[in-house]
């Protein structure tokens, strides 16, 4: 295992730039995620890592050596791709095999090298089967096998779970991080998935247009988003958001609503602010959790348009500010449409942003 | 009846419907090949004979015979004809699978410059008929000494061929998705050995194909043959059938049992390359 280590890195395709100099450190054994929305240079920046693209500037640091030019076969990682990418041709145990094959190794190391990868992803009846007569779910461990085989410096994955079905998906996604548990390798996981990012990774890349919008653990990027992008793209429901003006005591929202200053910002008066609070602190009473200190807890009275129960908890659709808020209903009981609830904003788990710039406003 | 039944009995029938249209079919297709072997074994007079005989009356190899007793005794000289069609059809085979291959992977994988005017400008050398250029072929030849050489020969067939396997190896490395060959340079290949060790196999039942239209292309070629050739030390087999033309007579016999010498190497060829040329050998490699 080792370090990986990206500066100033850059692409090109033509004209158009897809990645915009990022830098990024990922510790020996560490697992980061990256993410962001489709077209943001994920794909990229892994393919520059694994050498399948060239780099038009910066550099690509695998442990203490400089890798920008090397062939991927020479930089010691593997990466499991989107489709899987197994070799038709050949057995799932020729798959696993190959890299070793290819390496020169005798038949007996390769063998139970193989045997092993099997064993860890309980694929051993499947050995001799070819690709086609795998299902999906198999043909992911199949692939992972490959790659773990090889026993790479850095494992990079690209989507790996995105064309399976959701409870494969969340089986798979516990397997990886057992996985990870025990080979302690350092990963770079590619997904725009963010359940898979924040269950799995120990620190998380969002990315944007071609730049890193914020690097942090899965706590930091949900609980202090640096910009408003990471804010809206990080949590599920998304944050609620609306724009606001600061006065002297807090916001007030264009309909004339006026809210206390979140704890922890201290925003001069006059400035245009988005405000944003997530589904979680906006709950009817009795149906939600105060946050520690619970202090700023403001009340007010509330029409439901919607709801969406799933179970375990409904979601409450409601007008605030002009803007349709999600709120979070735990413990639910049935609420029909129209009905005024009494709701309560947690605002100690509230968020400012500046409104051009979109950076967050915390301790500003 | 119930309706189980009908749909059964349906069923039945229209399986013994195909099974005696394929049966016609392939009657058709096979009749001129059956004439052709027995024509070879039954006299002139049969074979002329109005209306036509259809049982034949006596079966003989004299025609076989005779072919391959020497110049003079009704002889051609089969085994030269026979050695020459072999190292051209072969070496021209060999030589447009691996331009073919080459190109084929170039237009498959790569991005360059005017590719589609490359690809149409291709495309459009097979619209020309062979037989057209015979004559400017015949001048060049002639001028530059390649008349009745095999170097000629396999030249011309090249150039007839590579467009075509060009063009069938492209759609085939292009069903070969692009990570695999990415996967295997991952695993420890070099791109040279991605090729030969994941895209090249994959792609096998088209290179395959190719070959065997590239060989039977420039075996049963007679037209630029028939121009080009003089001798014996370039006639090919479809030209050695003029042999059975005498000013006033034909030897069908003969002609015919030429014509199942040149027929036989194909069949063993294209029964041998035929298990390759199984299809569907991608499906695997990606999710679906
Ligand atoms: N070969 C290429 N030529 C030109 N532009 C490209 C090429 N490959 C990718 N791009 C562009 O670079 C940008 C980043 O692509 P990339 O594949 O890295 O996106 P991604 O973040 O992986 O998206 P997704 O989530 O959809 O996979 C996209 O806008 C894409 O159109
Ligand atoms: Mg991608």
């Amino acid at each position: 295992m080792a370090t990986l280590t990206l500066s100033q890195l850059d692409k090109n395709y033509g004209a158009f730039h897809a990645v915009k100099g990022i830098d990024l450190d990922v510790a020996d054994g560490e697992f980061v995620a990256l993410v962001g929305p489709s077209g943001c240079g994920k794909s990229t920046t892994l393919r520059m890592i694994a050498g399948l693209e060239d780099i038009t500037g910066g550099d690509i640091r695998i442990g203490d050596r400089v890798v920008n030019d090397l062939a991927p076969r020479a930089r010691n990682i593997s990466m499991v791709f989107q489709s899987y990418a197994l070799y038709p041709h050949m057995t799932v145990g020729e798959n696993m095999g190959f890299t070793l094959k290819i390496a020169g190794r005798d038949k007996a190391e390769i063998d139970a090298a193989v045997a092993e990868a099997a064993r860890a992803l309980e694929i051993t009846q499947l050995l001799d089967r070819r690709p086609a007569q795998l299902s999906g779910g198999q043909r992911q461990r199949v692939a992972m096998g490959r790659a773990i085989v090889r026993d790479p410096d850095v494992f990079l994955f690209d989507e790996p779970l995105s064309n399976l079905d959701a409870k494969l998906r969340g089986q798979m996604r516990t397997e990886i991080k057992q996985l990870h548990a025990r080979l302690k390798a350092t990963v770079v996981y590619v997904t725009h998935d963010q359940v898979e990012a924040m269950t799995l990774a120990d620190r998380i890349v969002i990315m944007k247009d071609g730049n890193i919008e914020q690097v942090g653990t899965p706590d930091e990027v949900f609980n202090q988003p640096a910009s408003q992008f990471v804010a809206g793209f990080i949590g599920s429901p998304p944050m609620n958001m609306a724009d606001a003006v600061t006065t002297a005591t807090g916001l007030r929202f264009a309909n004339g609503l006026e809210l206390p200053m979140p704890p922890g910002f201290n925003v001069a008066e006059g400035r245009k602010v988005v405000f944003g609070l997530r589904p979680d602190d906006l709950y009817p009473e009795g149906h939600g959790i105060h946050s520690e200190g619970g202090h700023a807890v403001t009340t007010m009275d509330l029409t439901v348009d919607l709801s969406e129960p799933l179970g375990n908890e409904t979601l409450l659709f409601v007008d605030l500010a002009d803007k349709r808020f999600t709120g979070r209903m735990l413990n639910p009981r049935r609420v029909t449409p129209g009905e005024v609830m009494t709701f309560h904003l947690d605002l100690s788990n509230a968020h400012l942003f500046d409104a051009d710039s979109g950076l967050s406003l915390r301790g500003a | 009846m119930d309706e189980n039944a009908t749909a059964r009995l349906k069923k039945t029938a229209s399986n013994w419907t195909l099974n005696v249209a394929l049966f016609v079919a392939m009657a058709i297709i096979c009749l001129p090949g059956l004439w052709i072997v027995l024509n070879s074994l039954r006299p002139t007079v049969e074979i002329m004979a109005k209306p036509p005989i259809w049982i034949p009356q006596s079966l003989s190899f004299d025609a076989y015979v005779a072919m391959f007793s020497g110049i003079g005794e009704g002889g051609i000289p089969v085994i030269s004809y026979f050695r020459n069609s072999v190292i051209i059809a072969v070496t021209s085979t060999i030589i447009s699978l691996a331009i073919g291959m080459s190109g084929g992977y170039a237009f498959a994988r790569y991005r360059f410059k005017g590719k589609g005017g490359w690809f149409l400008g291709l495309m459009l050398t097979r619209a020309v008929p062979g037989i057209a250029l015979s004559l400017p072929l015949f001048f060049l030849y002639a001028r530059v000494g390649l008349i009745d050489t095999h170097a000629g020969m396999i030249l011309a067939y090249t150039a007839l061929n590579v467009p075509f396997t060009i063009w069938l190896i492209d759609g085939f490395f292009r069903q070969v998705p692009r990570d695999l060959a990415e996967a295997a340079q991952i695993d420890g290949c070099t791109r040279w050995q991605a090729f030969w060790q994941v895209e090249f196999p994959l792609a096998r039942p088209g290179i395959a194909s190719a070959g065997i239209f590239a060989f039977l292309t420039s075996w049963n070629e007679f037209a630029l043959a028939s121009q080009l050739t003089r001798s014996t030390d370039s006639k090919t087999l479809p030209v050695g059938l003029l042999d059975y033309t005498a000013e006033f007579t034909i030897d069908w016999r003969g002609m015919c049992a030429l014509a199942v010498v040149m027929i036989i190497p194909a069949l063993i060829l294209t029964y041998a390359v035929q298990k390759h040329l199984v299809s569907g050998l991608t499906t695997g490699a990606i999710k679906g």
